[in-house]
């Protein structure tokens, strides 16, 4: 008998009504239709996802209710790409921190551009451009 | 400085959580290097926003409830029954339909990550993707059931189901008594998300009244 898992230690069930969005922010949504394309053009098989979303969900520490099931997601798709060589860890860190530091600095009501990150970016990635920071 | 400033007034006019910037960062790498196109993956989020969905697999329940042919074909090959409705599963996976009857109450989980019959279903649930119900719905199913309100007689078993990548599950509830004049577009009315994941039951007409 696992007495230690029996509902009475569990929390409730989160429930859902028909209808409710699935997707709690655009990002998840994001993140979710990127994944069915690249399993589309063929980047990895719908098992090899699997399997990387899995590691994922089964880490320790987390959220009972299911809140930081596409945290995992992102975080699976990340080890993926960067198993498969298609961008680093690094490169894809040093892009979101540039990223992060471009919404900061784009003023409200502005759209927010990967240009209007700070300089001194090291990132070794740079789309778009090539070398020049606009600051 | 008073209480109705925001401390975001200054230079935090906008913000990223890690998140975001990690998805946005993934989606520049993934179109620079020609994987993805921007345009395509607006598609794909409004193709199951709004056009997939539980009323896919509600219209294949109400036809299998009407048509015994159907219903045969669907027991035997579920994958070629839902695609001949024009659903067809993007990952490839096999379908298999489970029929709840006197003697059996089926229940689908996944275990290993949280897979889905998305092109009858749409995208799962929040709480289907819960480790508590992952975890629960197999060890205590009946505890589960009752947790959404479905009291099951006894001596009705209970057959979970664990999906994987490759084979996917609906379940094909019970047709409720009182829907015999009813045609499938009606019947499909009274077959809900739930009940094909087998957390829930069809509803009754009156109850849909």
């Amino acid at each position: 008998m696992s007495r230690c898992e029996t509902p009475a230690d569990s929390p409730g069930l989160p429930k859902s009504r028909e209808g409710d969005p699935v997707f709690a922010e655009p990002w998840q949504a994001q993140a979710f239709a990127m994944t069915v394309r690249l399993h589309e053009r063929g980047v990895f098989t719908w098992g090899e996802w699997a399997e990387a979303l899995s590691r994922e969900v089964h880490r320790p520490a987390r959220a009972a209710d299911g809140a930081d099931y596409f945290d995992c997601w992102v975080a699976a798709l990340s080890s993926l790409l960067a198993e498969r060589g298609v961008a680093s860890e690094a490169e894809q860190a040093a892009l979101s921190d540039r990223w992060a530091r471009a919404a900061e600095a784009t003023p409200h009501g502005k759209p927010i551009l990967l240009e209007n990150a700070a300089d001194q970016d090291q990132s070794p990635f740079s789309p778009c451009r090539s070398g020049l920071d606009v600051d | 400085m008073h209480i109705h400033d925001h401390d975001d007034d200054h230079h935090h006019d906008n913000h990223f959580s890690p998140m975001e910037a990690r998805v946005r960062a993934l989606e520049t790498i993934l179109t620079e290097k020609g994987l993805i196109d921007p345009k395509a993956i607006d598609v794909i989020v409004e193709t199951y926003e709004t056009k997939i969905g539980p009323r896919n697999g509600a219209r294949v329940v109400a036809k299998a409830w009407a048509e015994p042919d159907f219903a045969a074909w669907l027991k035997q090959d579920a994958t070629a029954a839902i695609a001949s409705l024009g659903y067809t599963g993007r990952q490839g996976e096999h379908m298999r339909a489970v029929f709840n009857d006197g003697e059996t109450h089926n229940l689908v989980v996944c275990t290993l990550c949280s897979c889905y019959p998305w092109s009858v279903l749409g995208l799962p649930p929040v709480w289907y993707k819960a480790p508590a119900y992952r975890a629960r719905a197999v060890m205590d199913p009946r505890g589960v059931l009752e947790e959404f309100g479905v009291t099951l007689p006894a001596d009705r078993k209970i057959r979970v189901w664990d999906s994987t990548a490759e084979l996917r599950y609906l379940v094909v509830p019970e047709r409720p008594a009182g829907s015999e004049g009813l045609d499938q577009e009606a019947l499909a009315d009274l077959v809900t998300r739930d009940a094909m994941i087998g957390t829930g039951l069809a509803l009754s007409p009156e109850a849909r009244a």
